[in-house]
């Protein structure tokens, strides 16, 4: 378990030029409240285990035959043992051999480990093959069994069990050797050396070994932990340590016998043991939660939280099924991914939303349909869907509203079923929920919808799993599970993005064919320009969170006025593009919500952009009908 | 005849290539074969890696010389090895272990009469570790899905790490002086009524509960932000069943392949705790046995202990196949 979370802390494409900072992570480690605890606690029992015995050895070693097996007290703070000597002291004391036989069965277990998991490295295929085969044989053995194997053949004592628990510890070692020299072996400076004709074992010393040293460095020191608990539990077998020398183990095994009369000789080498294996794995795991740790940059610019203005846009009239005002969205820090977006959808509209990933378009759809947990925030004037306020009122109010008449589409249909259901009891749920229908009426429904959606042979699919559907298939089981209700609007969120453009026209089709059937509103949101236009009668472009223009879908090409707008209908190549020119694209990249500029958020990307842009940011406004542009140049330069 | 001798391995490497199922049962049963010969040939060795004579090691350096020619010959030592290791073959896969050395009762009736008390301590302590972990782990992780609860989330990394690092031994001792020596609840130690399996099997299951559970928080969190889920959300299904029916089970394929990690350490603990509580189970009588060398004895539980594991790891891939079949082509 330690090496599966080390292995995981491991940072991805780390070199030998990066090494210098290695002594910089570890002491960023100690700052850590977990790292400085566990270093100063580590500290401590290392002093203890150098210092203890030339000061305190001759007292715990000093029998009192006037004081056998007393209770703590003034003199004896833990009390005697059976000569009268201090447990105390000899607590103490122990620390040197209990730390000592660890690092050393540790060092053993490290050392055998690599020489067995750099083995396929050095040894070529074959010889590599069966040392691995034996590792694997090894790993899946509890180190335990494998040391009680060990000390048979090593016979009882300290020297037996030193390289009992050494052995044992090997094939943990020696499975993380072969993973980490895996991963260097197919680096790109590694096939490098390769190439320029280092041999096997240079190869390994030279360029591997440096590169797994740090992680092998953490998980002996987990080890260590490890191999000091396993120690005490030998010699508390009465298969470690011998008298007349004792650890920590050896105490704790005396201690036990007499726990009814003198209960701290048992308890007192028991703390102990278990203060310095926790000192050793937890630093150890400080250390491989610090290495792969990454320290986030300085947060610049601050931008103006929501402030929500009051109604702006006009009433809406009864046919509409959304009306979303000065929608925010925020999270925790300076970043608003969705800065007051306004809008409304009709009956039977389709309304396609679009932009460049990260414009906060999907955002607003979450938004929209409640999904936004915390630590996300969702702000609004308004946000009323078929006459409900969904702002306020708990998930439980709106339930069986947004259930029945709300119907979502995602992006990735592979990982939007759950992969342990069958695909029809996953529709059937819904309905079940909301419309109280039993077991089998909902099944029956829901293979009803998967007929609907034109999945084939639909009575045999429904008791399928996910991953038995095709992509295009699960993207119209998707649909399907939305038209369990009676939806008054679909929100569908890049619903063809990682389909197959094969595919891509069937769910666009029946998208549009389930629009006019049952004149359900859509929400399309795509960054595909040429698909949104397709599908869809209005346009929301949006960018850096906000709506910078709104037409209809039919005069996207011909008299789009922002000039983000115009960049996003140039870059899409159609039949009279010219193919000897480069297509055309938009320069820069997108803006960061967390360091938006103070000015118009395209700024620096148009070609229009003047100091009033890079000063002010326009406001959305009305232009013509059924247009909203927010360009202090709308129009300009075509 | 040379037709068919040349497409019947073909049609079966055929229908190899397209049986996951069957690709997996074949892989997974050379596996089991692999591990089991190395078990049986390393308990086989494990007597004559003994530097010098065993005999005289376990009969000690004032033993007659006629004894130990005597028990040599019928431990059967001085056969040429090749020899020796069919012999011993037959002998596991017949049930003869051979015989004490110091009782002179065969191997494979102390063993069967001690396994019961194992097993016992062995599967309650797993059940308990497993009816402990699940609820508080997935409890926890829908607490602080997506970095909420910041507060409880290290609590109770910080307590589930420190209770999984205490070994078992250690936790026996600490609980027998407070629950059978200070509050006298339960017996100090010895295997009786039902009140006597109580701290035994607490002090097994407390260090694997606390691992699970706290591998299952994070697997929970992790699956809570998987867009199944949201679509669970979607469907506006209540809480409960977000987490029970869809994050929960997604969240234990994962920690399934920890449980059987788990299930052999704990296999393993039972040592140790045996011989805190002096139950008389394989545990106490592999340590008495290593400590009088009496070897036959000691061989046999180690195989047995072995087999153990193997047929833990066994049912984990199985249960793992059956529970996400997604794991069998994986495994192809």
């Amino acid at each position: 378990m330690a090496t599966t979370s080390t292995l995981a802390a491991l940072p991805a494409g780390r070199g030998r030029w990066r090494r210098d900072g290695t002594g910089n992570r570890w002491l960023a480690v100690l700052r850590t409240p977990v790292g400085a605890g566990a270093g100063l606690l580590l500290a401590l029992v290392l002093v203890l285990a150098v210092l203890a015995p030339p000061l305190w050895g001759d007292r715990a070693a000093a029998p009192d035959t006037d004081h056998i097996l007393e209770g703590p007290s003034a003199a004896h703070w833990v009390g005697t043992d059976n000569l009268g000597r201090d447990l105390f002291y000899r607590v103490l004391v122990a620390t040197r051999l209990s730390v000592e036989l660890a690092l050393l069965a540790t060092a053993i277990g490290v050392v055998v480990g690599l020489l067995l998991g750099t083995a396929p490295a050095v040894l070529g295929r074959r010889g590599g093959r069966f040392v691995a085969a034996v590792v694997n044989v090894a790993v899946a053995f509890p180190g335990l069994l494998l040391a009680l194997f060990f000390a048979v053949i090593f016979g009882v004592g300290m020297t037996g069990a030193v390289l009992a628990i050494g052995l044992s510890g090997a094939p943990v070692f020696a499975r993380l050797a072969q993973t980490l020299v895996a991963t260097v072996a197919g680096r790109d400076f590694v096939a490098a050396a390769r190439i320029a004709g280092a041999g096997r074992f240079r190869l390994l010393v030279r360029h591997i070994l440096p590169n797994v040293g740090e992680p092998l460095v953490v998980n002996a020191t987990i080890g260590a932990g490890g191999a000091l608990l396993a120690f005490a539990g030998l010699s508390f077998l009465g298969l470690g340590v011998q008298t007349p020398r004792y650890d920590w183990g050896r105490l704790l095994g005396e201690g036990l016998a007499g726990i009814y009369i003198h209960p701290t000789a048992a308890l007192a080498p028991g703390v102990a043991v278990v203060v310095a294996g926790l000192a050793f794995n937890l630093f150890g795991e400080a250390v491989a939660k610090g290495i792969g740790l990454v320290t986030s940059g300085p947060v610049a610019g601050a931008v103006a939280g929501p402030v929500i203005a009051g109604d702006r846009a006009p009433a809406p009239d009864g046919d509409v099924v959304l009306d979303v005002g000065e929608l925010w969205v925020s999270f925790p820090g300076p970043a608003h991914p969705v800065r007051g977006v306004s809008f409304t959808v009709r009956r039977g509209e389709a309304v396609g939303v679009v932009g460049e990933s990260g414009s906060g378009k999907s955002l607003t759809a979450l938004a929209i349909a409640r999904l936004i947990g915390e630590p996300g925030r969702v702000d609004a004037a308004r946000l009323t869907f078929l006459g409900t306020d969904l702002r306020t009122g708990s998930e439980r109010v709106h339930r069986t509203l947004l259930g029945t008449s709300l119907a979502m589409v995602f992006q990735d249909p592979m990982s939007s079923f759950n992969p342990t259901r069958r695909v029809g009891a996953q529709l059937a749920e819904p309905a079940r929920v909301h419309q109280g229908l039993s077991r089998p009426a909902a099944l029956a429904r829901a293979v009803d919808r998967l007929r609907a959606v034109r999945v084939p042979a639909a009575g045999l699919r429904a008791r399928q799993y996910p991953h038995e559907f095709s992509g295009g298939m699960r993207q119209r089981a998707m649909i399907g599970m939305g038209l369990m209700g009676a939806p008054a609007l679909m929100i569908a969120d890049e619903p063809t993005t990682a389909l197959d453009v094969t595919v891509q026209q069937q769910v666009l089709r029946l998208l549009e064919s389930i629009r006019a059937a049952d004149d359900v509103a859509l929400l399309f949101i795509s960054h595909d320009v040429s698909v949104v236009a397709q599908m869809c009668d209005r346009l929301l472009v949006m960018y850096a969170g906000r709506i910078v223009e709104e037409l209809p879908a039919a005069q996207l090409r011909t008299s789009a006025r922002h000039p983000y707008t115009r960049a996003l209908v140039a870059a899409v190549p159609d039949m009279r593009t010219d193919l000897d020119q480069p297509l055309a694209v938009i320069p820069g990249r997108p803006v960061d919500p967390a360091h938006l500029p103070a000015g118009c958020a395209f700024a620096a990307r148009c070609p229009l952009a003047s100091d009033r842009c890079r000063a002010e940011d326009p406001p959305l406004v009305a232009d013509g009908p059924g247009r909203r542009v927010a360009c202090w140049h709308a129009g300009e330069g075509s | 005849m040379t037709t068919v001798a040349t497409t019947a391995p073909v049609r079966l490497g055929a229908r190899l290539a397209e049986n996951t199922w069957l690709r997996f049962a074949v892989r997974r049963t050379g596996r089991l074969v692999l591990s089991l010969w190395v078990l049986i040939t390393a308990s086989f060795l494990m007597i004559h890696l003994i530097p010098g004579d065993p005999v005289r090691t376990a009969l000690g350096p004032t033993a007659p010389a006629a004894l130990v020619q005597a028990r040599r010959a019928a431990l059967g030592l001085d056969d040429p090895l090749l020899t020796q290791y069919p012999h011993y073959l037959r002998g596991v896969f017949t049930g003869d272990l051979g015989v004490s050395m110091s009782s002179q009762l065969p191997v494979s009736g102390i063993i069967s009469q001690r396994m019961p008390a194992t097993l016992q301590l062995a599967v309650l302590a797993f059940l308990t570790a497993v009816a402990i972990a699940i609820p508080v782990g997935a409890a926890m992780g829908a607490l602080t899905r997506g970095g909420r609860a910041r507060r409880a989330e290290l609590a109770f990394t910080s307590t589930s790490m420190v209770l999984g690092t205490i070994p078992e031994f250690l936790l026996g001792v600490a609980l027998v002086y407070v629950f059978a020596v200070h509050l006298g609840w339960f017996p100090v130690a010895g295997r009786g009524a039902a009140g006597s399996y109580v701290l035994p099997v607490v002090s097994l299951a407390v260090a694997p509960a606390a691992a699970l559970a706290r591998i299952l928080r994070v697997d929970m969190v992790a699956v809570l932000q998987a867009d199944f889920v949201r679509t669970a959300r979607a469907k506006r299904l209540p809480a409960a069943a977000v987490y029970l029916k869809h994050a929960l089970p997604n969240a234990l394929t994962a920690s399934l392949t920890l449980c059987g990690l788990l299930l052999s350490t704990l296999v393993a603990g039972t040592v140790l705790v045996e011989n805190v509580f002096a139950w008389p189970g394989l545990g106490s009588t592999i340590v008495q046995s290593i400590l009088t060398k009496d070897y036959p004895v000691v061989q046999g539980i180690v195989l047995v202990y072995g087999i153990g594991v193997l047929i833990v790891n066994l049912l984990v891939d199985v249960a793992l196949a059956l529970l996400d079949p997604r794991s069998v082509i994986r495994e192809g």
